[in-house]
C-alpha cells in the first residue's frame, strides 16, 4: 500500500478539492482522506505543495507508429504522455498502414504495453485508408478494442458515404469522432480566412467551412441515431448548434484542443509554422467563445491533440509545412495559465482534461473514487521550467513555447498505481 | 511581428528585402532616392557601376517569370555582380530535393545574395531565416504575399510623375485577392502617405478584411477610379474563371476593364500603371495600355534602377552609393 500525503487532491468526479491523503493498494485507489484498513503498513510519500488529480486523457494523439517513426514512436510518445501527466492517450488512425483493420491495432497495443508508460487506446478508421469511400470493418475494429471510429480531418466529400458511415457505426454501437470541415471551402486553405490571411497572402479557411459541416453532421446524426463526438472545434459559432442538438436529445459531445483556447491566428506573426494547425487558429472572438463554452460545460473536453513532427516537417514556407503542434510537454502549464487567466477554475480544467475524456473513451480512469484504477497525475503548480529542445520529453519539438519559461510541471504520473513517470 | 524584424540590422539598415510591411517611411524614401541615383546608369554608354564587383547573386526562381528575373539580372549585372540564374522549378525540387537542401547547396557555392521568387507565401521569409548570416535575400515575389521591389518601382514611378504622395488618390483595380503586387503596393503607398487608396473589383477578387490595411473597398469601377491620380490595373489570371470566381474574361472586361471611356472619370492627368504582363482586352484596353496616360513601360525601366538600389543597400554598400 502507498500513502500519498498532503497534496491538494482534486477529483472532479466526486467534487473533492482540498488537502488530503490518498491511499493506493493493488493498483487501485483504496481511500481518499480517511485511512483504509491496513493503512498502517503503507509506504509514504509527501506531496506537500503539489496537486494530485486523476491523470489526463487525450482524445486524439498522433503517435506516428507504424509508418512515421522518423517523427515519433509509440514508446517515445507514451513516455512523453506520462511525463505530461497523461495516463491514457487515444491513438489516431492516420498511421501507415492506416488503422482500418485489427492487425495494426494489435501492433500498437503491444508496443504501448512494452513502453510501460501511459496507456494507449485506439481509434479506428471510419473508411478504408481514410479515403472517404469504402466503410472500414467497424465490427472487427470494435472487437479489436477500438474505442471509436473517425475519418480525422480527411473530409468525406460524398454526403451519402458520411450518412452511411454514421448509420453503420450506430448499428455497431461505436462513437464516431467527427472533425467538421467542409471539403470544398477548406481544401485550398492553410489558415483562418480573415484580415491576417489577407495580409500574409495565405489562402484562407472560412468559419463557414466548420459551421456548415457541424450543421450537416448534426442533421445526419439526427437521422441515423449515431453517437458522435465533435473534435477540435475552432469556431465559436459551432458551439450553439451542438448544444441545441444535445437539448433535443441527440447523443453528441464536443471538444476543443488546448491550442485553440490559448492562441489566435494573430500568433502566426510572420509565418511561424508552429502555429500551423488544422483546423486553423481563428480570431479572438472564437477563442473567447470557446473558452466560455468550456466554462459553461457546452464543450466538456479540452484535448491535447498531440501532433509531434520531425524538424523538416516544419522547415518550409508556411503553406508547405505539416499542420500540428507537439503538446504533451506544455499541456499542464498552458492549462494552468488559462486558469490563472480566469478562463475557468482548476477543478473544471481537470474535469475537462481528465474526467470527461475518460468517459468519452469508455476508460475507467478520470476519477479518484475508491476502487478506480490509480491512474493519477501529481504536479507542482509553482515550478518554473525553461522550455528547450532538451527539456521536452516528446520526440516532436514543434512546440511554440521554445525559449520560454513556463509555470507548472508534472512531477509524477501513476498508471495502475505504478510510476509511469517520475521527475 | 512582421518580416521587418529580420530584414533590418541593428542600425535599421536593410539586410534582406522581404516585405514592405513594417518598414519605416524613411527607409522607403531612401530606396527611392538611391534609385534616382542609379537611374542615369542605364542611359550611359557603359551601363555599369562597380559596387557589387566580385559578388555573386543567385536568382532563384521557383516559378516562371520573365520580366522580374530579367530586370533583376540586369540590375545585378549593372552593379558588376556575377549572376547565376536558376530555374529551380525545373530542376532540384522535381528530383525531390527539399528547399532547405537546395539552399545549403547554393550557400556552399559561396553566393552572396539570393533573389527569390516562389509560389508559396512566406517563402522569402523562410529562406531569410535559413541562410548563413552573410547572405542577403531579396524577395522577387512570394505567393500572394508580397512583391516589394515591384511596389518600390511603382512608388518610384508615381514620385517621378506626380512628385508627391501626400494628397494623391490611387485605385488598385482587379484581382487583389491573388495579388502580391497589390499587398506590397498598399503597404508602400500607405507608408509613403497616400491618403486615399482604394481597391476595386468584384467581391470574389477582394480578400476579406483588407480594409484593415488602410484601403477603401469598392466593387464599381467607375466609382472606384473617380478622381484618381493613379490607376493601377492588376493582371487577371485565367485560373480565376476555372475556380468559379468569375464567369468569363469577357464579362470581366465589360465590368472592370480599363477603357479610355472609363478613364475619363479619373483625374485629367491620371497615369495608368500595370505590373505586367498585360492581358489586352481583359483588364485593360489596348487604347489605354498604349495611350498617352500609360506609364507601363517606364515602370519596367525604373524597375532596374530600383532593384539596383535595393541590391546595393542590402549588400551593405549604401555608404558608397552617393560617391558613384
Amino acid at each position: 500500500m502507498l500513502r500519498l500525503r498532503d497534496a491538494r487532491v482534486i477529483d472532479p468526479a466526486s467534487g473533492h478539492d482540498g488537502i488530503a491523503d490518498v491511499w493506493i493498494d493493488g493498483g487501485c485507489i483504496a481511500a481518499v482522506g480517511r485511512a483504509p484498513r491496513g493503512a498502517g503498513k503503507a509506504r509514504e510519500l509527501s506531496l506537500a505543495g503539489q496537486v494530485l488529480c486523476p491523470g489526463f486523457a487525450d482524445p486524439g494523439s498522433h503517435l506516428r507508429e507504424p509508418g512515421y517513426e522518423h517523427k515519433a514512436t509509440i514508446a517515445s510518445e507514451a513516455r512523453a504522455a506520462a511525463a505530461g501527466g497523461f495516463t491514457t492517450v487515444c491513438c489516431t488512425p492516420d498511421t501507415q498502414p492506416v488503422l482500418d483493420n485489427p492487425s495494426v491495432i494489435e501492433h500498437i497495443t503491444q508496443r504501448a504495453v512494452a513502453a510501460g508508460a501511459a496507456q494507449v487506446v485506439c481509434l479506428g478508421a471510419l473508411t478504408v485508408d481514410l479515403d472517404g469511400e469504402v466503410l472500414a470493418e467497424m465490427h472487427a475494429l470494435k472487437a479489436a478494442g477500438c474505442v471509436g471510429v473517425t475519418n480525422l480531418g480527411r473530409a468525406i466529400k460524398d454526403t451519402a458515404v458520411l450518412k452511411h458511415a454514421l448509420a453503420y457505426a450506430a448499428s455497431a454501437e461505436l462513437v464516431v469522432f467527427l472533425h467538421p470541415e467542409d471539403y470544398w471551402l477548406a481544401r485550398q486553405g492553410n489558415m483562418h480566412e480573415g484580415a491576417v490571411s489577407t495580409r500574409l497572402g495565405v489562402p484562407g479557411i472560412p468559419h463557414a467551412a466548420e459551421v456548415i459541416a457541424v450543421h450537416r453532421d448534426l442533421t445526419l446524426i439526427g437521422e441515423t441515431g449515431a453517437r458522435a463526438h465533435f473534435c477540435r472545434l475552432s469556431a465559436a459559432d459551432s458551439v450553439k448548434p451542438i448544444a441545441d442538438a444535445r437539448k433535443r436529445g441527440l447523443q453528441v459531445t464536443a471538444d476543443v484542443d488546448l491550442a485553440h483556447l490559448c492562441f489566435t491566428v494573430e500568433d502566426i506573426g510572420a509565418f511561424d509554422a508552429n502555429f500551423h494547425l488544422r483546423p486553423p487558429l481563428r480570431d479572438a472572438r472564437d477563442r473567447a467563445g470557446l473558452r466560455r463554452a468550456v466554462k459553461a460545460g457546452q464543450i466538456e473536453i479540452v484535448g491535447a491533440y498531440h501532433e509531434p513532427h520531425d524538424l523538416d516537417a516544419k522547415a518550409a514556407p508556411f503553406g508547405l509545412t505539416d499542420p500540428g503542434m507537439s503538446t504533451y510537454d506544455c499541456f499542464l502549464p498552458a492549462l494552468l495559465a488559462l486558469v490563472a487567466d480566469g478562463a475557468f477554475d482548476l477543478p473544471s480544467a481537470i474535469a475537462a482534461a481528465s474526467t470527461a475524456p475518460h468517459r468519452l473513451l469508455g476508460q475507467p480512469g478520470g476519477t479518484l473514487e475508491v476502487g478506480a484504477p490509480a491512474d493519477l497525475c501529481v504536479f507542482d503548480p509553482q515550478a518554473r521550467w525553461a522550455v528547450t529542445s532538451a527539456s521536452l520529453a516528446s520526440a516532436g519539438k514543434n512546440v511554440p513555447y521554445l525559449g520560454e519559461t513556463l509555470t507548472g510541471r508534472v512531477t509524477m504520473t501513476l498508471v495502475g498505481g505504478r510510476p509511469a513517470f517520475r521527475r | 511581428m512582421a518580416a521587418a524584424d529580420i530584414q533590418l540590422d541593428a542600425h535599421g539598415r536593410l539586410r534582406h528585402f522581404l516585405a514592405i510591411e513594417g518598414l519605416p517611411r524613411e527607409l522607403l524614401i531612401r530606396i527611392l532616392d538611391n534609385a534616382e541615383r542609379f537611374a542615369p546608369v542605364g542611359d550611359r554608354a557603359v551601363k555599369k557601376v562597380p559596387l557589387l564587383r566580385g559578388k555573386t547573386v543567385a536568382n532563384l526562381f521557383f516559378e516562371p517569370s520573365t520580366r522580374t528575373r530579367t530586370t533583376f539580372d540586369l540590375a545585378a549585372k549593372r552593379l558588376s555582380a556575377d549572376v547565376l540564374n536558376l530555374n529551380i522549378e525545373a530542376s532540384s525540387t522535381k528530383k525531390g530535393e527539399s528547399l532547405a537542401d537546395t539552399l545549403r547547396n547554393l550557400e556552399a557555392m559561396q553566393c552572396d545574395m539570393f533573389v527569390v521568387r516562389h509560389h508559396v507565401s512566406g517563402a522569402a521569409d523562410f529562406i531569410a531565416r535559413q541562410v548563413a548570416p552573410h547572405i542577403s535575400v531579396i524577395n522577387g515575389g512570394d505567393g500572394r504575399h508580397e512583391h516589394p521591389t515591384q511596389a518600390m518601382l511603382d512608388a518610384f514611378t508615381i514620385r517621378r510623375l506626380k512628385r508627391r504622395f501626400h494628397d494623391l488618390r490611387i485605385a488598385i483595380v482587379g484581382d487583389v485577392a491573388h495579388s502580391r503586387v497589390a499587398r506590397s503596393n498598399i503597404h508602400a503607398l500607405r507608408t509613403l502617405g497616400v491618403p486615399d487608396l482604394r481597391v476595386v473589383g468584384p467581391q470574389t477578387l477582394i480578400p476579406p478584411g483588407i480594409a484593415a490595411m488602410g484601403v477603401t473597398v469598392c466593387d464599381d469601377l467607375e466609382e472606384g477610379i473617380a478622381g484618381c491620380d493613379v490607376v493601377i490595373a492588376l493582371r487577371l489570371q485565367q485560373e480565376r474563371m476555372q475556380s468559379a470566381l468569375l464567369p468569363s474574361a469577357h464579362e470581366y472586361f465589360r465590368e472592370y476593364g480599363l477603357t479610355a471611356q472609363r478613364l475619363k472619370g479619373a483625374a485629367k492627368d491620371a497615369i495608368v500603371m500595370h505590373p505586367g504582363p498585360i492581358n489586352r482586352g481583359v483588364e485593360i484596353d489596348s487604347e489605354v495600355a498604349d495611350g498617352a496616360q500609360s506609364v507601363i513601360l517606364q515602370q519596367v525601366t525604373f524597375g532596374i534602377a530600383v532593384r539596383m538600389a535595393v541590391m546595393a543597400m542590402a549588400m551593405g554598400s549604401q555608404a558608397r552609393i552617393g560617391a558613384s
